[in-house]
């Protein structure tokens, strides 16, 4: 085991341990960055809802973009698995269809990183309870 | 390194721990590895969640989930659905008793919402056996701060303006104690962690220890830094055993990296940690009796001055603080004294953890800004008194404490607020008492606690106090006098004057207090022989209404000591001569002829 001898070397142990804990510091504020909920029913598993929530998660820590990655059950789309809803802070959510790897790629570099809409959303075709007054 | 996409926290305080966590954390891992997710799902122990009414917690990240009451067993369910699947357990989420609705998010929970975490901000959140995760968290960062960047002098300052109190009970400004022993001149000097918490229901330090052992012992060495001490002792008492493990664990880890012994952060200051055991005497929190323990001597207090900041242990220049005052200093240093200072009332500044017991729905650990109500700490977060009953008082500070009624609801608790309305702070025991409790045995239960803890040193405590018990002892029995409440009143300023130390000069605090509040109680007792909560034994009277009774011959088969008569389907009588008042004819009579008088 290394010795700190410095506020450097405190800093090094603080910085490789960050990585690990940011899951658990980011949940505490999940309103102030952007959500991502991975449809990870049997049937977006079966189109690749695991790789591409991986790819996610890889990926926005490696750009550097914060963010909570989480996985939520059947969200209806079975047609358009992998489906994935992003809620960019102060927006409403918004749901993408047939996400694999490369379309993955441009929603986080278009939509996370700028707000710019790109193909392949689908409609919201509900309301939740919360709405309904 | 390994990025997991999920953390599992489960709760290792040892309430959570009595109710079968640690099985549940082994079964998850068990079931993580078995599943093949060990490199996507982190499970660790962490320290306490605060809300041991419903633990044991597992806390899911990173969508906040909290599940509650969670047992051994239902870690292959958790996996299953709510890891693999995504979807959450909800018989296991936390149940608002107001909506009857699940709350998934402890967010929603009201329990948390009026909350601030200074002191317990890592309990719950980190592995306490691990130190990268204390370190991830800015830990050691305030130690670093002070070594490199700041003069001890300058430190002092720092925490001066911060407006922090002890903790303990006291409320004396941490950062003059830290500047008069800082003063001091010798060639060693010691600081000293006053673990031993004694309290009847005060468990707030032993959570902090056991969830967060390294923010204790940064502090120290920031403490040892400013008044001169290169040798820290954590004196905590040994019924604490997780406490002392994790402490222990904690200090190796401090060591092997360097951040205890000699030369810390390469400035040349050298620190270490002894820890002591006490034997759980209430009388060795007090600073004077907690040195000469740890000396090896009687657990006796002496007569101050000389304080300890001018000769404690060894008769060098010690310091000694609270578990909770040392919990706060890192993040005082981190983020600032005016960041303090903002928190809080007017002269008592930031949080105050407290511990709910009694009849209060949410039974557990608490931290709140200073100046928060009553009401919003028993009925908001403590989800009100149990059983829908009505609230009668609030013991705070425990057996040297007073009790606060509904007038005192709405008071802004800090230091002087609670001095003020009768009662003190002490370290933090909140006892919630509903219609049900007797006021006069409630007093007489804390002096029956004096009582046996007194040291016996000085004859005020020794023997007023025992007095006291007896007279308390003698109302409650309905042989009480009149005059036997100007006498316990007056014997009670006697003892409060003239003991030697704080445990007798607050012993009859809670005797005054419940006269000055609950008068009515005592003259039930004594005028009318009655004890209207009906919890004085010796005052009841089980009878049998002879309308209701149709002689079954339950309460008669049933009672222990033959004191009922009658034919079947004939009426029933209980001889109170013989009754010892048990309480089983009541319990089984199934159409309501038998009640207390």
């Amino acid at each position: 085991m290394t010795k700190i001898t410095s506020l450097a070397d405190l800093r090094r142990i603080k910085s490789d341990v960050e990585a690990k804990m940011s899951l658990r510091e980011r949940s505490e504020t999940p309103e102030s960055m952007v959500q991502i909920r991975v449809a990870m029913a049997t049937c977006g598993i079966a189109s690749g809802a695991k790789i591409v929530m991986d790819y996610m998660i890889d990926e926005l820590d490696k750009r550097n973009i914060p963010a909570v990655v989480t996985q939520t059950g059947c969200m209806g789309y079975c047609y358009a698995e992998p489906t994935i809803e992003i809620t960019r802070p102060g927006h409403g959510p918004i749901v993408f269809g047939f996400v694999d790897s490369k379309k993955a790629d441009q929603i986080i570099e278009k939509y996370i990183k700028n707000g710019e809409l790109l193909d392949g959303i689908i409609p919201v075709n509900y309301e939740n309870i919360e709405g309904k007054k | 390194m390994t990025q997991y996409k999920m953390h599992l926290l489960v709760c290792g305080g040892t309430g959570c721990r009595a109710s079968e966590s640690e099985l549940l954390f082994h079964n998850l891992k068990k079931e993580v590895f078995e599943k093949g997710l060990e490199n996507d799902v982190q499970v660790i122990t962490t320290g306490c969640f605060g809300f041991c009414e419903k633990g044991p917690i597992v806390k899911v990240m990173p969508d906040n989930t909290f599940y509650t009451q969670v047992k051994p067993d239902d870690a292959i369910e958790i996996i299953a659905e709510h890891v693999i699947k995504g979807r959450r357990v909800t018989r296991l989420l936390y149940v608002n008793p107001e909506t009857e609705q699940h709350v998934a998010d402890s967010k929603h929970m009201g329990f948390y919402r009026k909350q601030l975490r200074i002191a317990l901000r890592n309990c719950g959140f980190i592995d306490p056996e691990n130190i990268e995760e204390y370190i991830s968290r800015d830990g050691y960062a305030a130690l670093a701060k002070c070594l490199t960047e700041m003069t001890p002098a300058q430190v002092i300052e720092e925490m001066k303006k911060s407006g922090l109190r002890g903790r303990g009970g006291g409320g004396f400004p941490t950062g003059l104690k830290w500047e008069i022993t800082s003063k001091s001149q010798a060639d060693q000097k010691y600081v000293v962690c006053n673990a031993d918490e004694g309290d009847p229901g005060a468990f707030m330090d032993r959570s902090i220890l056991e969830g967060d052992p390294h923010s204790v012992i940064e502090a120290m060495a920031i403490c040892g830094y400013c008044i001169g001490a290169t040798k820290g002792i954590v004196y905590i008492r040994a019924e604490y055993p997780l406490a002392v493990e994790r402490l222990k664990i904690a200090m190796k880890q401090a060591v092997e990296f360097g951040l205890l012994g000699k030369n810390i952060f390469g400035t040349g200051f050298e620190f270490e940690i002894d820890i002591r055991y006490g034997a759980g005497a209430f009388v060795c929190g007090e600073e004077t009796a907690l040195i000469h323990s740890m000396e090896g001597l009687r657990g006796e207090p002496t007569i101050k001055p000389p304080f300890p900041s001018v000769s404690g242990y060894l008769e060098k220049p010690t310091n000694v603080n609270n578990v909770e005052t040392f919990a706060n200093v890192p993040v005082i240093i981190i983020k600032g004294a005016e960041w303090f200072a903002s928190i809080g009332s007017e002269k008592s500044k930031g949080t105050k953890v407290f511990a709910l017991a009694g009849k209060i729905n949410n039974v557990g650990l608490i931290e709140v800004p200073m100046g928060t109500t009553l009401r919003d700490i028993i009925f908001e977060i403590g989800g009100g008194i149990k059983d829908g009953k009505k609230f009668k008082a609030v013991q705070t500070g425990g057996p040297s404490g007073g009790c606060l009624t509904e007038k005192h609801l709405d008071i802004a608790i800090d230091f002087d607020s609670l001095t003020a309305a009768g009662s003190m702070m002490g370290s933090g025991g909140m006892i919630v008492l509903d219609e049900d409790d007797c006021m006069v045995s409630i007093a007489k239960f804390y002096l029956d606690f004096t009582v046996e803890e007194s040291c016996g040193k000085c004859a005020p405590c020794r023997i007023g106090n025992k007095r006291l018990n007896e007279m308390l002892e003698k109302i409650c029995e309905g042989k009480g006098t009149m005059k036997d409440l100007d006498l316990l009143r007056n014997l009670s300023h006697v003892v409060k004057d003239t003991s030697l130390c704080g445990l007798g000069q607050t012993s009859p605090n809670p005797v005054l207090s419940t006269m000055d509040n609950f008068y009515d109680e005592y003259l039930a007792h004594i005028v009318d022989h009655r004890c209207p909560s009906g919890q004085c034994k010796a005052l009841l009277q089980y009878v049998i209404e002879a309308e209701n009774c149709v002689g079954c011959t339950a309460c008669a088969r049933n009672c222990p000591v033959n004191a009922i008569a009658g034919e079947r389907k004939g009426i029933h009588v209980i001889d109170q001569a013989t009754c010892i008042k048990c309480g089983a004819c009541l319990e089984k009579c199934k159409f309501n002829a038998v009640f207390i008088k």
